[in-house]
């Protein structure tokens, strides 16, 4: 008996031990739609460091709607770097967690987002419906698939997009609540996670249009069979930035500082941003955009500060306990 | 004995011709039920996971990170599994042949885990052992980690599945009553002999049957072990956890080839199952 339990415990450490292999191995908590991105970037990322400072690094992955990762993260996941949906979420870590300073987001060039989105329709082939712009979507009989605001921050990208379209046209608050709260009412499935909206929409074939990502339209496009989706670029939409952030007190601790700065600089490289380009994201380098300049329609954007005064107070006004987000969501309350 | 036998069963059977349409129509429906939700989901997991031929297949199950995922699920089941084996026996040992105040309190917090959503159980151990919960800051400054690491997913296993050999063991020793052992210990046994000698040989199989459950299940928990995951492949996550990650990347065959590992486990436990259930069955006939 008692060899037994001493064969079987060898045979548990065994599995426990393997694995480790890297000189270096950093964690980054990222969003849902960046899985693809993220792999490529890392592969370079791993060539270009093994090059400078002769180390091997592996950058491992987790991924999930972006305002579930921050929360994971203040509960101790140990991310080296955040990689998220939208500088709110890493305000949040800033504030709850005090892992890293409060004024990150000055730390690198462009509000520390290397790379933008926006936000656009997928829809089945032939465009059955007849969706061309946002007011489309709150028509009766069509079925919108976007992810839960609460919890994805492409989500809340979608909804502010759609609120910010009604006042750039000259509309009034009153009149956005009125078309964001129509279009809810036509939502079918309300995911927590963009990629869980995909999936939705793609391969379970449900909802008439998919408000999402550009990147991820364009991916699910790629990766599904083109031919049987297409994409509809309103007429208006917003600038998303995606921000990064170094985790100054994880990393400290694990000794990654320099490692995981270098990671986050390697984004503001042309070849790092030519990788954003393949994947469909935009990138922020003017050259590498003047080459890729055919694939992005132009879409008249507007951004976050100039019509929503920041994060911080999108936030409070719209998806905080009370915002407009719950007063115009109650599902079986028609 | 055998006299004793028949007479029930001619009792039996001139009502049961005159019924006869009843049992074809009720194995029927069981028939169409089973292959509504058992058989063909089975059979689309396999279909799937094939449908890109076995070099796909095999290449998703021999990746790095879905090794990383299989090592940490048989892990977690390797620790989850005995410890619950000693606590359920142990549990199951004092309900069923000592009285002690508290022993109600006891069973009902022995079914916790069954009226908990797994993913509350995951919860409690953020609440407790996160950052911002009640140890975490202490243990974060030890350097030890529990969520969004290993001790997490094992103690998270640990939780969903300690009802299963407990639960398995309590009726059995009940029913068998304490006569045996009351006999041995008239006879000088002390307790170690008591529960090696005369227990455990009794509920032996009873004891593998809860063993199978309570593994299969702990390989294929997925609620409980997603919230203390933090889903870092090829570090925390669990074959479950793997394939959804698979689907979500849009990489279906892998995802069903990972699904179909799992299903193997099942259609394996089934069989031990049934194995056991005989045996079980012989020995009480004997």
């Amino acid at each position: 008996m008692l060899r037994l339990i001493r064969a079987f415990t060898a045979l548990v450490l065994a599995f426990a031990a393997a694995s480790s292999q890297a000189d270096v191995t950093l964690l980054n908590v990222s969003y849902d739609p960046t899985r693809e991105l993220y792999q490529d970037f890392n592969k370079s990322f791993a060539k270009y460091w093994e090059g400078k400072a002769k180390e091997t690094v592996v950058v491992k992955q987790s991924h999930g709607g972006s305002g579930k990762q921050a929360r994971s993260v203040i509960d101790g996941l140990d991310a080296d770097v955040v990689t998220l949906a939208l500088a709110y979420d890493i305000d949040e870590i800033a504030e709850r967690a005090k892992l890293l300073p409060a004024d990150w987001q000055k730390r690198l060039p462009h509000n520390s987002s290397p790379y933008t989105s926006t936000i656009v329709f997928l829809v089945r082939k032939g465009n059955p419906k007849g969706i061309r712009d946002w007011d489309d979507l709150a028509k009766p009989g069509v079925s919108v698939i976007t992810p839960n605001p609460k919890t994805s921050g492409g989500a809340r990208w979608n909804y502010l997009a759609a609120w910010g379209s009604v006042l750039k046209k000259g509309g009034s608050e009153a009149q956005a609540k009125d078309l964001v709260a129509r279009i809810y009412g036509n939502v079918a499935v309300l995911d927590s996670g963009a990629r869980g909206s995909t999936t939705t929409f793609v391969e379970r074939g449900i909802g008439d249009v998919l408000i999402a990502w550009e990147n991820e339209a364009y991916l699910s496009v790629k990766e599904l069979g083109p031919g049987k989706f297409e994409i509809v670029t309103p007429s208006l939409s917003i600038l998303a930035e995606p921000p990064v952030a170094l985790v100054d007190k994880v990393a400290d601790r694990k000794g990654t500082r320099k490692v995981a700065q270098a990671y986050l600089e390697h984004w503001y490289t042309p070849e790092a941003q030519e990788i954003a380009a393949r994947n469909f994201y935009r990138p922020i380098d003017p050259q590498v955009a003047a080459r890729h300049e055919k694939e992005f329609p132009k879409v008249n954007l507007f951004t976050i500060d100039q019509v929503f005064g920041g994060w911080q107070r999108a936030q409070k006004t719209h998806f905080a306990d009370g915002g407009t987000f719950d007063q115009i969501f109650q599902p079986g309350r028609k | 004995m055998a006299a004793v036998l028949d007479l029930p069963m001619s009792v039996v059977r001139p009502r049961a011709r005159r019924v006869a349409g009843v049992p074809v129509a009720l194995v029927g429906i069981a028939l169409a039920y089973l292959t509504l939700f058992l058989f063909l989901p089975l059979f689309a997991v396999f279909f799937e996971a094939l449908r890109k031929g076995w070099g796909v297949y095999a290449a998703a199950v021999a990746d790095a990170d879905a090794w990383a995922a299989i090592r940490l699920t048989l892990l977690a089941a390797a620790i989850a599994v005995p410890a619950n084996l000693v606590f359920g026996v142990a549990a199951a040992w004092a309900i069923a042949k000592f009285d002690f105040p508290g022993k109600s309190v006891l069973i009902t917090l022995i079914d916790l885990p069954f009226s908990v959503s797994p993913v509350v159980s995951g919860l409690i151990y953020v609440l407790v052992f996160g950052l911002q919960g009640w140890f975490g800051p202490a243990l974060a400054d030890h350097g030890v980690k529990v969520i969004f690491a290993v001790p997490g997913i094992v103690l998270a296993t640990i939780f969903v599945t300690f009802p299963f050999i407990a639960r398995e063991l309590i009726p059995l020793m009940q029913a068998q009553g304490r006569e045996e052992e009351e006999a041995a210990v008239l006879l000088g046994a002390n307790a170690w002999h008591l529960l090696w000698r005369v227990t455990l040989p009794n509920v032996k199989w009873g004891l593998l049957y809860g063993v199978i459950l309570c593994n299969a299940r702990a390989m294929g928990e997925f609620g409980a072990v997603s919230v203390v995951s933090g889903h870092v492949r090829g570090l925390t996550n669990t074959l479950p956890l793997h394939i959804e990650i698979l689907y979500n990347e849009y990489q279906f065959a892998g995802a069903f080839a990972c699904a179909s590992l799992l299903a193997i486990l099942a259609l394996v436990t089934l069989v031990l199952k049934t194995w056991v259930e005989s045996r079980v069955a012989r020995e009480t006939v004997i």
